[in-house]
């Protein structure tokens, strides 16, 4: 960046500079919000005579053997929705005809964007089926300012320790009877984030962005169904979200460009303020 | 009467682990004919169609009129013990590690005399014997001449179990302990004696009825083994793959579609990657350590057991990609067989016909039940046969099937 470019925006490149020399100094630390790929990790599950996301399956190819004398490397396999994975609005019936709504034709400068983190991670610890409110939304906003636009909301729950520490894949999914209980939004707090702060998308720590028992809600899936069709994004599997300040982070999610992509898995990374010089 | 087996003590782990041998295996065409049925469980001979000569050994020309045409027909089994002896020496390596072994000679109610090899109840000369066909460590025919009533612990004789693949004492994987058939195939093998069973439990987030039945008993050891995840099935493979003398594989998709009832190719994918995919991870894991173990004492590994479906050897079209699934599973399963003989390890193949499941639910019955397909499988061990088909639907459809497999094929494809 040191050589003078013809035509090139100074202002720009002095910010790139900064940045640049800010996360080499330790002042802007790295947080990933990325679950490992590994077969184990919990997966999404339908009922059994549905079609069914495939979970993470790698095998070998070769590892300095017959197969392959000098190299290692794997082939793997995953659905679009599989891990830490991005959800685009195609993926539900809402969002179908919106335009630029796959991994391919979303404009790019979507995939950076400021992160507002709501901490619901005591409600979520009590009530596994915790929904986030609209009423909720505006006293955090009280304490930490208003969720601003184009921004990813972020709701911390903790319920990626129960994978990330005991690697409790019956605790992630917490099954019973009646089917997975895992906190998430109520309609109220998806219509109040799109309508009335003009969000970027929604990120969750477990699987989904809609509560376990989102099915049950009006109408179901209400974050599926009112982000991806008003164009919004979700994130889902989130973990370290309890390294992230309350604003104040910028969160890079950039799917894989698949054609017609409906999500991806990838990695989720999060500029955060670190020490100060 | 037999001393009853105990339960063995355990391996010294400064001695090397017997290699195995095999009891000799050349058998002629015709002599593969007795194998032929020994597989499934018969005692069948020649029987010449124009004299009505029941010959033994197998030949290719009646030993009374000369006639070519001696078809395999099941005979009684019982006969008259002429003589016993006791081989007290062999030059061959498979009996010369098991002498002393006893022989007979007897004298079948359908003709021959034969030389079999003789169980310890069997009694002195003159004693009334029953004679089958048994597949040995080999895979081949020879006959075995029981007591003519059952002894206490007649199971437990040490050259009987030679031929069979008994759970008793032995320890067993399970690949799928979760569903009603798995939990069935847990209880039976526990009741049979099986000293450990690992049960296979996937996606442990998904409790199926009657589960917690299961993993209460002090036998069963719960296994997270997912056989379409190659990394799971090398792990568990690595833990407890030294120690398996038994595989139940069992773990099956299953799912109601043809070709052109549901787009896309994922549930048929699904049912691939477990019935056959799924096979062959754990075969290439599990199949070299129990190879190592083929005369490991007592509790030696003995035996690979597939649940596979009828619908292997002919297609079901309103289940067609299942059976396409299972029809792989059974061509991969005559590999395995080939690949397993050297080491003396039976691979048995179960063909049932609709289980009484989820997913023959529209089916009408009769449907097998978990529990009657899991004592096929134990009495398979027990008998040491290689191919079981349990049930009514299972043994019609062999009827047809082997009387012409082009009329089954129209037939099951009528609307």
């Amino acid at each position: 960046m040191t050589t003078n470019v013809p035509g090139s925006d100074v202002a720009n490149r002095s910010v790139l500079e900064l940045l640049v020399g800010a996360l080499a100094s330790g002042e802007i630390r790295v947080v990933d919000l990325t679950q490992t790929l590994s077969p184990d990790f919990p997966q999404i599950s339908l009922p059994p005579e549905m079609g069914q996301c495939w979970p993470f399956r790698i095998e070998e190819v070769s590892r300095y053997d017959a197969r392959g004398p000098g190299w290692y490397w794997n082939n793997f396999s995953c659905g679009e929705h599989t891990g830490t994975h991005f959800d685009a609005p195609i993926h539900w019936i809402s969002g179908r005809d919106l335009p630029h709504n796959a991994t391919d034709t979303i404009p790019a400068e979507h995939f950076i964007g400021p992160a507002c983190v709501i901490d619901c991670s005591e409600q979520a610890a009590r009530d596994a089926d915790f929904l986030l409110t609209a009423e909720f939304l505006r006293a955090w906003e009280t304490r930490h300012g208003r969720i601003p636009p184009r921004a990813w909301v972020l709701m911390r729950t903790d319920w990626s320790k129960r994978w990330a520490g005991e690697r409790d894949a019956v605790a992630y999914q917490n099954y019973d009877e009646t089917g997975q209980h895992t906190p998430g939004p109520d309609t109220g707090a998806v219509r109040f984030m799109i309508e009335e702060r003009d969000v970027l998308g929604f990120g969750t720590e477990a699987i989904g962005t809609d509560a376990g028992q989102g099915f049950h809600l009006r109408p179901p899936y209400p974050c599926h169904y009112f982000m991806h069709g008003a164009g919004r994004y979700g994130l889902q599997c989130l973990t370290n979200l309890d390294a992230l300040p309350p604003t104040g982070a910028v969160v890079m999610a950039a799917p894989l460009k698949i054609r017609e992509g409906s999500g991806s898995p990838l990695r989720v990374l999060a500029l955060v303020p670190g020490k100060v010089r | 009467m037999t001393d009853a087996i105990q339960r063995p003590r355990r391996k010294n782990p400064v001695l090397r682990t017997r290699q195995p041998t095999l009891p000799p295996g050349a058998r002629s065409r015709a002599a593969l004919g007795l194998t032929a049925a020994a597989a499934e469980g018969r005692f069948a001979l020649q029987t010449c169609a124009d004299c009505g000569a029941v010959q033994y050994p197998p030949r290719e020309a009646c030993h009374r009129c000369l006639s070519r045409t001696l078809p395999w027909r099941v005979q009684p089994a019982g006969g008259e013990l002429l003589s016993r002896t006791t081989l007290a020496h062999s030059n061959d390596l498979f009996f010369r590690e098991r002498l002393p072994w006893r022989l007979g000679l007897i004298r079948l109610d359908c003709g021959p005399s034969v030389v079999a090899h003789l169980h310890g109840d069997c009694g002195e000369a003159g004693s009334r014997v029953r004679v089958n066909a048994r597949l040995d460590r080999a895979g081949q025919a020879a006959l075995v001449a029981l007591p003519h009533e059952d002894t206490p612990n007649m199971t437990d004789d040490v050259q009987l179990r030679e031929f069979t693949c008994d759970p008793k004492y032995r320890k067993v994987l399970v690949t799928d302990g979760k569903t009603a058939l798995g939990q069935a195939i847990v209880r039976a093998l526990i009741e049979a004696g099986a000293d450990v069973v690992w049960a296979g439990h996937a996606e442990p987030w998904k409790r199926l009825p009657g589960f917690d039945t299961v993993e209460k008993h002090p036998q069963v050891t719960l296994i997270p083994l997912d056989l379409t995840d190659a990394r799971s099935v090398r792990e568990i493979c690595a833990e407890i793959g030294g120690r398996v003398d038994i595989v139940v594989n069992n773990a099956e998709v299953h799912r109601n579609h043809g070709i052109a009832d549901r787009p896309g190719t994922d549930a048929a994918r699904a049912e691939m990657d477990v019935n056959y995919f799924g096979f062959l991870r754990l075969a290439q894991e599990l199949g070299p350590a129990m190879r190592g173990r083929g005369a490991d004492g007592q509790s030696s590994a003995v035996a690979w057991v597939n649940v596979l479906s009828i619908y292997a050897l002919a297609n079901f079209p309103p289940h067609g990609t299942f059976s396409a699934s299972k029809a792989a599973a059974l061509s991969l399963s005559q590999c395995l067989r080939a690949e397993m003989r050297p080491a003396g390890i039976r691979v048995i193949n179960i063909f049932p016909g609709p289980i009484d499941d989820e997913w023959n639910q529209l089916m009408p019955p009769p449907k097998l039940a978990p529990a009657a397909l899991a004592r096929a499988i134990v009495g398979a061990l027990r008998d040491g046969v290689e191919d079981v088909y349990p049930g009514d639907v299972a043994q019609e459809w062999l009827a047809r099937w082997r009387d012409n497999p082009k009329a089954l094929e129209r037939e099951v494809a009528a609307p």
